[in-house]
């Protein structure tokens, strides 16, 4: 990006933090972009003639006599369907070598959805994992996160939940990615054919921290484009929103901002809920569903990133290695989809809601006969029967690496049921269990 | 305030929305400007002056103003238009009707009216010309939904007036004028079905204001019956995220035995809006059989939008609820979630330098928050007619620990105290409100207690009393069973924890998207009650432990199957009569 001709080029600098500068200036907009010696910066604070810039790549070796010159407008994206397939830097410059987007220009960050105006979100998305599909079910205009810790696969599974969702565009807003986890994103994408339908903005960690601020709201400038505009399902995948809180706290620290819990800004929730909330359904059949990855330092739930995140996200998604079958699953204690109600059983077949709590129930009981048994207490004839039932129901359903649909996924439970279990233990609605119940084991 | 030209002004400092505006003239304290920004006008509150300086927060996104930029004071605070319209409608925080709005956007700056200015009412005198009135007073009636809608002497007005004249019965539109009140200074004053209320400000044209002595009911088990609240009454909800605040908020809202119900969604998620919107244009209130869009206002400032209209919200909401309590009406609001608007304060006292709190919020949070719970209450009106707002509030909690500044401030003011449980959540036993850390004051009140004996059941508090007890003892006993095995304890351990287990499964926990178990009357409740005591005062006959388990598990499905069949209904009096053989084959005779 640079200025155009007959632009005011300022050269004193009074003050230069880490990540800001101050100049004397005048008729600078609030948010406005400029370029300071060469980098891009974000107006932050106007007092009186004294302008604070935000410089994104940092101040390192920027001296007091550096050229600024203001661009006159806030950050901009532009739009057209020659985002497809492309890959961009958190200023929406490409780094794939191609030539830059011709387009309209957006405003990034623009506003939000007037609430009288959405849809209520209905329509499911299929992943083919039964630990999303039949527990926590995904429906389009949904905002949902992964609590993961960082040696958890959750990039791996992003990736496979964004492949196999029949959405028109996925966008990936990278923060913090390392270049490995890039590239792992770039081949998979590219292997699986689908590159014509995805878009990044990636900002790795080569990449100074406080760009990453842009990069979310650079991914749902293009997702709002096709949603609004070209009717389409857009799912949008951000990962990690950790390490753009930390970038947020970041920035506050050095503006002297008095940092709240665990050194975050005051405004975290309102700064993620104003992401988050662009998830929504249209009332034109276009949507934005986003799928996000909190990292977790220790599985620390109450830490203030996934605290407000929690407040905010419909539902989480926890993933946990089973020691007993050695694969991950989707934990289906913590986890929650606050928007499944609305799909299962209605979108789905009908026994799905009472199939789904029956499974997690005699979970639960094989989770209290293995606490039995540590305890050194005996264990009845039930208990083992959920043992069994329970590794079998990890293995067939709640691991990872499963691929059915949703209605296989229900047969299969059924087969488990009738496996281990007296139709009275099961506890379904009669008429399901006469339906559904496999007459052979 | 003013009567003089407006103060203007120009904009000299930004700081994202607190906006620094120097004035040529006099500005008040939470005064109300707008700040140009080329062809539009954003609205701001004046929230600090210093000398010629005035501190703005602006309600919209401050991208792109500059320095200079024109500036118009208003001379009034931040104010609510209230008349006839407001039922059924879904305002954003400032007041401004979002189905007016064009677009899917929210555009900035694009501030639609409150009120259908054309729209014709049936206009019913109830004053007469001759009659002495003051402010609040009726001088007539419309009805709004069915429901009617007063139309009162103006709240500003001070002092004693005449009706020199007013309008025969006919249809009106909310400007016209409909009586004209003479002052003691012989002043004539015209009278619409319009006024303007500061929100900021309680109004308080009521005759008295007594602590609450009626149960309102909720159809929530657990809140009724255990810690009920009260007409007029407030009561707060914190709990960490997913323990079901706002299905439990929902049903309240859908439930509660009001006239009218303000939902003021403050911060939270749009798509719960959504939900309410979608849903309470179909969904019948129970009592009249008229959808219950009709009885509800919903205040949406979602999370996505202006920070600073979200601490309005609340103000906006509490006003609404104020002028209808001087209708003579009994309204429930309800806020999800205050912690949000707490927020929005923090965010706001740290732009502004202010020297913080506790966790960063500002040091007056706790005035703040037992300022404005104290704005409901149960009143009599100067007429004889009363009237009520019983206000609850969700919190959330940071990390789900309630030791934290907004729970702290809000148990100091809040009478009714329902904490969701992270634990019960998980055990799926809903609502997750915990009947031992739960508390209700009103449950102490004489005057309660004497209302509760005549409503409900002379021993009415003691088996309330009772049944705390149990569940205390009942939790006891559990945790003795963990620690010490389920044979190393005495079978009466068994037995308390079971009895327990009765009144958790049948009283507290209730299925919210049951029909006919997600609203209980009081005369259930009650009728549920007495049977869960009868079993807790039968001695049972039982050789070992592990007889106790499967046996209760029976009386409570039991139990369970009555929940969820019509009171009194054959099916009913069927699991009834199962449960009495049931009870019969272990109890002890005498």
């Amino acid at each position: 990006m640079s200025g155009t001709a007959f632009q005011k080029i300022y050269t004193h600098i009074t003050h230069i933090t880490k990540a800001t500068c101050t100049l004397k200036a005048t008729g600078v907009g609030n948010e406005e972009l400029a370029l300071v010696h060469g980098r891009l910066a974000q107006v932050v604070k106007i007092m009186g003639d004294h302008v604070t810039l935000q410089v994104f790549a940092g101040t390192e070796g920027i001296p007091s006599n550096a050229e600024v010159v203001f661009f006159n407008r806030p950050p901009v994206l532009k739009v057209s369907e020659d985002l497809a397939g492309r890959f961009f830097n958190a200023y929406g410059d490409p780094i794939d070598g191609g030539p830059a987007v011709e387009g309209e220009e957006r405003e990034i960050g623009g506003p939000s959805v007037n609430p009288v105006r959405r849809m209520q979100p209905s329509e499911l998305i299929a992943t083919g994992i039964a630990g999303i599909d039949l527990n926590n079910t995904l429906v389009t205009g949904q905002k949902i996160p992964f609590f993961a810790d960082p040696d958890q696969p959750f990039n791996q599974v992003m990736a496979m939940v964004a492949l196999r969702a029949k959405a028109d565009k996925i966008i990936l807003g990278g923060m913090g990615l390392t270049n490995d986890d890039y590239l792992y994103y770039k081949n998979v994408f590219e292997n699986a054919g689908a590159l014509d339908r995805i878009i990044s903005f990636v900002n790795t960690t080569e990449d100074p921290p406080v760009e990453r601020l842009l990069v979310p709201d650079m991914a749902l400038t293009a997702a709002e484009y096709f949603a609004v505009d070209k009717n389409e399902k857009v799912l949008v995948l951000l990962t990690d929103m950790t390490l753009y809180a930390d970038a947020l706290s970041i920035v506050s620290n050095r503006m002297d901002q008095i940092p709240s819990k665990d050194s975050m800004p005051g405004s975290l929730y309102s700064d993620l809920a104003k992401i988050y909330e662009k998830a929504v359904q249209f009332p034109n059949g276009g949507s934005i569903t986003i799928i996000a990855v909190t990292t977790l330092s220790g599985g620390d739930i109450t830490h203030a990133i996934p605290d407000n995140t929690g407040y905010i996200t419909e539902g989480q998604l926890f993933l946990r290695r089973d020691t007993d079958i050695g694969k991950v699953i989707v934990d289906p204690f913590r986890s929650l989809s606050r928007l499944k109600q609305l799909v299962i059983g209605k979108k789905t077949r009908s026994d799905h809601p009472q199939v789904m709590n029956a499974a997690v129930r005699l979970y639960a009981d094989a989770a209290n006969a293995k606490t039995k048994l540590e305890n050194g207490f005996d264990l009845t004839d039930y208990d083992q029967r959920t043992l069994k039932f329970a590794k079998e129901y990890s293995d067939k359903l709640l691991a990872i690496d499963v691929n059915i649909d949703t209605e296989r996924m229900l047969d299969t439970a059924w087969e488990l049921f009738a496996r281990h279990f007296a139709q009275a233990e099961v506890g379904i609605k009669k008429e399901f269990v006469d339906k559904y119940w496999p007459s052979h084991t | 305030m003013k009567t003089t030209a407006k103060t203007t002004g120009k904009v000299t400092g930004i700081v994202a929305n607190l906006v620094i505006v120097e004035v040529d003239g006099p500005v008040a304290q939470n005064e109300i400007c707008y700040i140009h920004h080329g062809e539009i006008k954003l609205m701001a509150e004046v929230i600090k002056v210093v000398g010629n300086k005035a501190y703005t927060q602006v309600f919209e996104s401050t991208r792109g103003l500059k320095p200079g930029n024109a500036v118009e004071f208003e001379g009034h605070m931040l104010q609510a238009t209230l008349g006839p319209g407001i039922l059924s409608s879904i305002y954003d925080g400032l007041m401004h009707d979002l189905h007016e709005m064009t677009g899917v956007f929210l555009k900035r700056g694009e501030y639609t009216r409150a009120l259908d200015p054309e729209r014709l009412w049936d206009f019913t005198p109830l004053a007469q010309a001759g009659d002495t009135v003051e402010a609040a007073d009726w001088l007539g009636e419309v009805m709004e939904n069915s429901i009617p809608h007063r139309i009162m002497v103006p709240f500003v007005f001070e002092g004693k007036y005449t009706v020199k004249s007013i309008v025969a019965a006919g249809q009106y539109k909310i400007n016209d004028t409909i009586a004209i009140l003479t002052g003691k200074d012989a002043k004539d004053h015209a009278v619409t079905m319009v006024q303007y209320w500061p929100v900021k400000k309680a109004i308080k044209a009521y005759r008295e204001k007594p602590r609450p002595f009626k149960l309102l009911q909720t159809g929530v088990r657990t809140i009724d019956t255990l810690n009920p609240i009260t007409e007029g009454g407030t009561g707060f909800i914190p709990g960490p995220f997913g323990s079901g605040k706002t299905v439990l908020q929902h049903a309240l809202s859908k439930q509660a035995e009001a006239d009218i119900v303000i939902v003021a969604a403050c911060g939270e998620r749009a798509n719960e809006v959504v939900e309410l919107f979608v849903e309470f244009p179909e969904l019948e209130d129970p009592r009249t059989g008229r959808k219950l869009m009709e009885r509800t206002t919903i205040i949406a400032n979602t999370s996505n939008m202006p920070v600073a209209a979200r601490e309005a919200s609340v103000y906006t909401a509490m006003t609404l609820a104020e002028y209808y309590r001087s209708m003579g009406h009994k309204i429930l609001l309800l806020a999800d979630s205050t912690s949000r608007w707490a927020q929005a304060l923090r965010e706001m006292s740290n732009r502004m330098e202010e020297l913080p709190g506790p966790d960063a919020f500002p040091m007056d949070l706790p005035a703040i928050i037992s300022n404005f719970y104290s704005r409901a209450g149960f009143v009599y009106l100067k007429n004889g007619h009363t009237g009520s707002i019983t206000f609850i509030g969700t919190v959330s909690p940071a990390g789900g620990n309630l030791k934290e500044p907004v729970t702290e401030s809000t148990k100091k003011v809040a009478r009714a105290f329902y904490a969701l449980s992270q634990q019960r959540a998980d055990s799926k036993r809903y609502p997750a409100i915990d009947p031992i850390d739960s508390y209700s004051k009103y449950l102490e009140y004489p005057e309660v207690q004497e209302t509760l004996k005549k409503s409900v059941a002379n021993n009415w508090v003691d088996d309330v009393m009772l049944m705390k007890n149990i569940l205390i003892r009942g939790k006891e006993a559990a945790e003795q069973i963990n620690i010490l095995g389920d044979d190393g304890v005495p079978l009466d351990y068994h037995l308390a924890y079971w009895k327990s287990e009765v009144i958790d499964s049948i009283i507290l926990q209730q299925d919210a998207f049951d029909r006919i178990d997600s609203n209980t009357p009081m005369e259930r409740q009650r009728y549920m009650v007495d049977k869960v005591l009868k079993i807790y005062h039968t001695d049972f006959d039982f050789d070992t432990f592990e007889e106790v388990n499967p046996y209760f598990k029976r009386i409570i499905n039991q139990l369970k199957q009555m929940n969820y069949s019509g009171f009194m209904s054959q099916e009913f009096k069927r699991f009834e009569e199962e449960l009495e053989n049931i009870i019969a084959e272990r109890k002890v005779k005498s």
